[in-house]
């Protein structure tokens, strides 16, 4: 139906731009009227104004129906004597009410069931028919409205410009929409789950074992389950084991990031340059499900063999391995960014130190970097923020019990694996153990905004520094 | 200490700060080698699929059709007595545990292989012919090379009755590696000889399409806005700062968001295409957006004023001069947007893209998995030959993200004018 809708006002509107183009033509050959506009903007002022509104209203129209539509549903079937006692009771009900309408229900079809599947009938009937309706109502108003407006030989260009205008601003709103869509989504769930467990017992606990969560539904917890929940929520080991493994990446990708930073900045030729910098810039393009793969197969398993030939036990899917691979991910972001800020730099700090008869690494080591601190450390920020929002490579390597450690070799895990392990597969809704992960969620969110935050500001301040 | 030991300490110094930096470059490009040679050493040989040549009489007993049978008869006819008196003539077993075990040989769609090749012609009852039958995936492994005979038998999945055989098979040159079509055709299987990328190509194409689709007027009309019409005030700051956290947001919580919204509250199919795709346009778009405004502010300001002097509009200055003028950094940032999103992972997990999907998906709201999706579901199985099928699917993956690079580069290189 939505369509054969979208096709018609397509229809409409090609059809109208060439009516609107002939006739402001004829008219002005006609009356020998001065246009205020090209012919061709009164056709694009009729197109815009007879799909803008129809697509807008349809749109609205089938994002509200269903819901609409199953809570009047829910409530007939409710006036019928069904029984509903909880959410999923309806739900069911409602879905099985749909398959009846659809042909597609083979279970028993009591007298509620068959009651409730005719009012169904009659108000899709209803809705799509007042929906029909609606649309070609506002098509035709507009395309009045449009219509008269040209007669009168308005400014065509101009009033197009300004819908136009408008569009281009919606688009640059989708942006805000998203992060709204994100806050929302997150405290939505996040503020269910805090209204079972405390949010003291979350941040402090030291114990994370969500599958202890059986209870399918918050609102009707006991108290002996309350008992037993209170613990199981515990983010002390998931952000130990995610600082953990991101300090380990850090270790690795530090080091080597900086270093080749400056030498790509400081050393290299350009021939070098141009050769090795794309070339550790393909580490930030492998998808990450690649670095879990490698992690998870070859070098924790490597690993373990390399300890167990020195008397050691090391789990094969140890914090060292998850966080090397991750080091190695991260290189690049450290290493461009650093280049980035060493580069800008002006050049006459260098040469007043080379003035002096500093060496060029004491140069670097004690004008450079100094001058470069703040953008760098926005770099490594950077780079922590990535490290602790990576999902697929510790999800692969990293374990999924959660140890409060500090030794390396064992496993551990972190708040992404969580949040994938918890929702992998069927989710029960409205359980805690669902609802954690979106706490889990927002905690992530909120941690990596703040670390970008102050990171694009080093950053952005370093760079006016200098500019 | 002297002057000279001085200097010659402090050279040594500058010596060794070069090395570091030279050797962490160094470090990085090995690990680049490392890894890609890891995966096509283990991931090429998937590419081949082990055959044992086997003749098959098609007897009209067993079969009861008779030649020139129509297609509906073939499809309903029973091939699978036909299967059986067949392969156990592969090699002269004793008894039934012998047969047995020939049998495991081939793999599970031996069957289906044969019903086809009469499908082909069935004017072949009464008749022999030779046909490749797919092995199954312990005898494609050992004969690949990837597993190791020398093993105890009870550690090992296959018995030394059936490495007898094998030998058999190897000296009467009845085993050959062909190319492996069902790698590219089929979808999913939980038998490693039958599991196919072909279902989580589609998948992935349609995903990509949807976010291209969805992600590259927003992102280009949003960065118009920005760069060419935004008045200077907080609700442009506002934006701005907005995009800018977006692209830092790590990807697993636009997966939330899409389980939330999309899946939730919408209620958009599961698992399917669709749903992906909407996903990865949102997570790309701050992603595209970035470079749209960066290649839009290279235009320089005397191509806008040239515009406006000859009685251009604003919007004509921009969308006739402006826009055509920074399109090739514009494509090349989507592209490379749109490579990122084809290797992302987190989020399709969440949307259930893990679903076990045998079928190829037709339209973008059938379940389906996609490419880095397919790497993650193989790495979890235990069976050896989905570690070769899983490398695969990375040299997959990664040489169509490879090509996507290139053409971004190209684009930038041949189209892009240098403003001096």
């Amino acid at each position: 139906m939505n369509i054969v809708l979208i096709f018609l006002i397509t229809i409409f509107s090609v059809s109208l731009f060439f009516y609107g183009k002939s006739k402001t033509k004829t008219i002005s050959i006609k009356d020998n009227i001065k246009l205020n506009a090209l012919p061709k903007f009164y056709g694009y002022y009729l197109v815009l104004w007879c799909s803008i509104p129809a697509l807008v209203f349809l749109l609205v129209w089938s994002l509200f129906e269903p819901v609409i539509i199953k809570s009047i549903i829910i409530e007939t079937a409710a006036n019928q004597g069904a029984i509903l006692s909880d959410k999923n009771e309806a739900n069911l009900i409602y879905e099985k009410i749909k398959a009846i309408h659809l042909g597609t229900y083979f279970g028993d079809i009591d007298s509620i069931l068959r009651e409730s599947a005719i009012a169904y009938a009659k108000f899709i009937n209803l809705f799509t028919n007042s929906k029909v309706v609606l649309i070609f109502g506002i098509i035709i108003a507009s395309v009045i409205y449009s219509l008269k407006k040209i007669k009168n030989n308005n400014k065509a260009r101009d009033d197009v410009e300004v819908i136009l205008k408008g569009l281009l601003f919606v688009s640059s709103l989708i942006a805000i929409l998203t992060t709204l869509g994100i806050i929302f989504s997150l405290l939505f769930e996040s503020i269910k789950f805090f209204s079972v467990i405390n949010i003291f017992d979350y941040l402090f606990g030291t114990n994370w074992s969500p599958q202890r969560a059986f209870v399918r539904d918050a609102s009707s917890i006991t108290a002996a389950e309350f008992e037993e929940l209170k613990d199981a929520f515990g983010f002390i080991p998931l952000i130990a084991g995610t600082s953990f493994i991101a300090f380990i990446a850090m270790l690795v990708a530090v080091p080597i990031g900086l270093f080749s930073g400056i030498y790509m900045a400081e050393y290299a030729s350009i021939k070098v340059r141009r050769i090795s910098k794309p070339i550790i810039e393909i580490l930030a393009g492998i998808p990450t499900v690649v670095y879990g793969f490698f992690a998870a197969l070859t070098v924790g398993p490597f690993f373990r063999q390399v300890g167990e030939n020195l008397g050691l036990t090391v789990s094969s899917e140890s914090a060292l391995a998850a966080g090397l691979i991750m080091g190695i991910m991260i290189i690049p972001y450290v290493s461009s960014l650093s280049d980035d800020v060493i580069n800008s730099v002006p050049q006459s700090l260098r040469d007043g130190s080379y003035a002096v008869g500093a060496t060029k690494s004491e140069t670097i080591k004690q004008v450079v970097i100094p001058a470069a601190l703040p953008g760098i450390i926005g770099s490594v920020l950077l780079a922590i923020s990535r490290a602790i929002g990576e999902t697929m490579i510790v999800v692969m390597a990293a374990g999924l019990a959660a140890n409060l450690t500090i030794n390396p070799l064992e496993s551990t895990t972190t708040i992404t694996t969580q949040i994938v392990m918890i929702l992998v597969g069927d989710q029960e809704f409205d359980s805690p153990k669902t609802q954690s992960a979106f706490a889990l969620g927002l905690t992530l969110f909120i941690a990596t905004l703040i670390l970008n935050y102050i990171a694009q500001r080093a950053v952005k301040k370093y760079r006016e520094k200098y500019d | 200490m002297t002057k000279e030991e001085r200097l010659k300490k402090r050279h040594r110094a500058e010596k060794r700060f070069r090395f570091y930096g030279l050797t962490s470059i160094f470090v990085a490009l090995l690990f680049v080698v490392i890894l890609v040679q890891n995966i096509f050493s283990k991931g090429s040989s998937a590419f081949k699929k082990t055959v044992i040549t086997t003749e098959i009489f098609f007897d009209q007993e067993l079969l009861e059709i008779q030649n020139g049978a129509s297609q509906e008869e073939i499809m309903g006819a029973d091939f699978y007595d036909i299967m059986i008196e067949n392969l156990i003539k592969a090699y002269p077993a004793k008894d039934r545990d012998e047969e047995d075990e020939l049998l495991k040989l081939f793999s599970g769609d031996a069957e289906i292989e044969i019903k086809k090749a009469f499908l082909n012609d069935n004017s072949l009852i009464g008749k022999t012919i030779t046909l490749d039958l797919t092995a199954s995936d312990d005898i494609d492994q050992l004969h690949k090379g990837n597993y190791p005979r020398d093993l105890p038998e009870e550690r090992r999945r296959i018995s030394d009755f059936q490495l007898v055989i094998y030998d058999y098979f190897v000296e009467n040159k009845m085993i050959s590696k062909n190319f492996n079509n069902y790698f590219f055709n089929n979808g999913d299987s939980r038998d490693p000889e039958l599991a196919g990328i072909g279902g989580a190509l589609v998948g992935s194409f349609y995903s990509i399409l949807i976010c291209l689709l969805l992600a590259f007027p927003v992102a280009v009309l949003a960065s118009i806005y920005l760069e060419e019409f935004a008045p200077k005030n907080k609700i442009t700051d506002f934006i701005e700062i907005n995009i800018n956290n977006l692209a830092a947001v790590p990807s697993i919580v636009y997966g939330l968001l899409a389980l939330q919204i999309l899946l939730a509250t919408i209620q958009l199919p599961r698992s399917t295409p669709l749903v992906a795709g909407i996903t990865l346009a949102l997570m790309t778009l701050p992603r595209i957006i970035i470079p749209c405004r960066a290649s839009l502010k290279a235009v320089p300001p005397s191509i806008r004023e040239g515009a406006l002097a000859v009685g251009a509009s604003k919007f004509q200055s921009v969308f006739h001069h402006v826009v055509p003028l920074a399109l090739p950094g514009t494509l090349s940032g989507t592209i490379i947007g749109l490579a990122q999103a084809l290797g992302e992972t987190a989020p399709l997990i969440l949307i259930g893209m893990v679903a076990f999907v045998v079928d190829i998906p037709s339209s973008p709201v059938d379940p389906s998995s996609s490419l880095p999706v397919q790497v993650y579901l193989w790495s979890e199985s235990a069976e050896r030959g989905f570690v070769e099928k899983t490398s695969a699917t990375i040299m997959m993956l990664l040489s169509f993200l490879i090509v996507m690079n290139f053409i971004a580069v190209y684009l930038r290189q041949k189209f892009e004018k240098r403003w001096n």
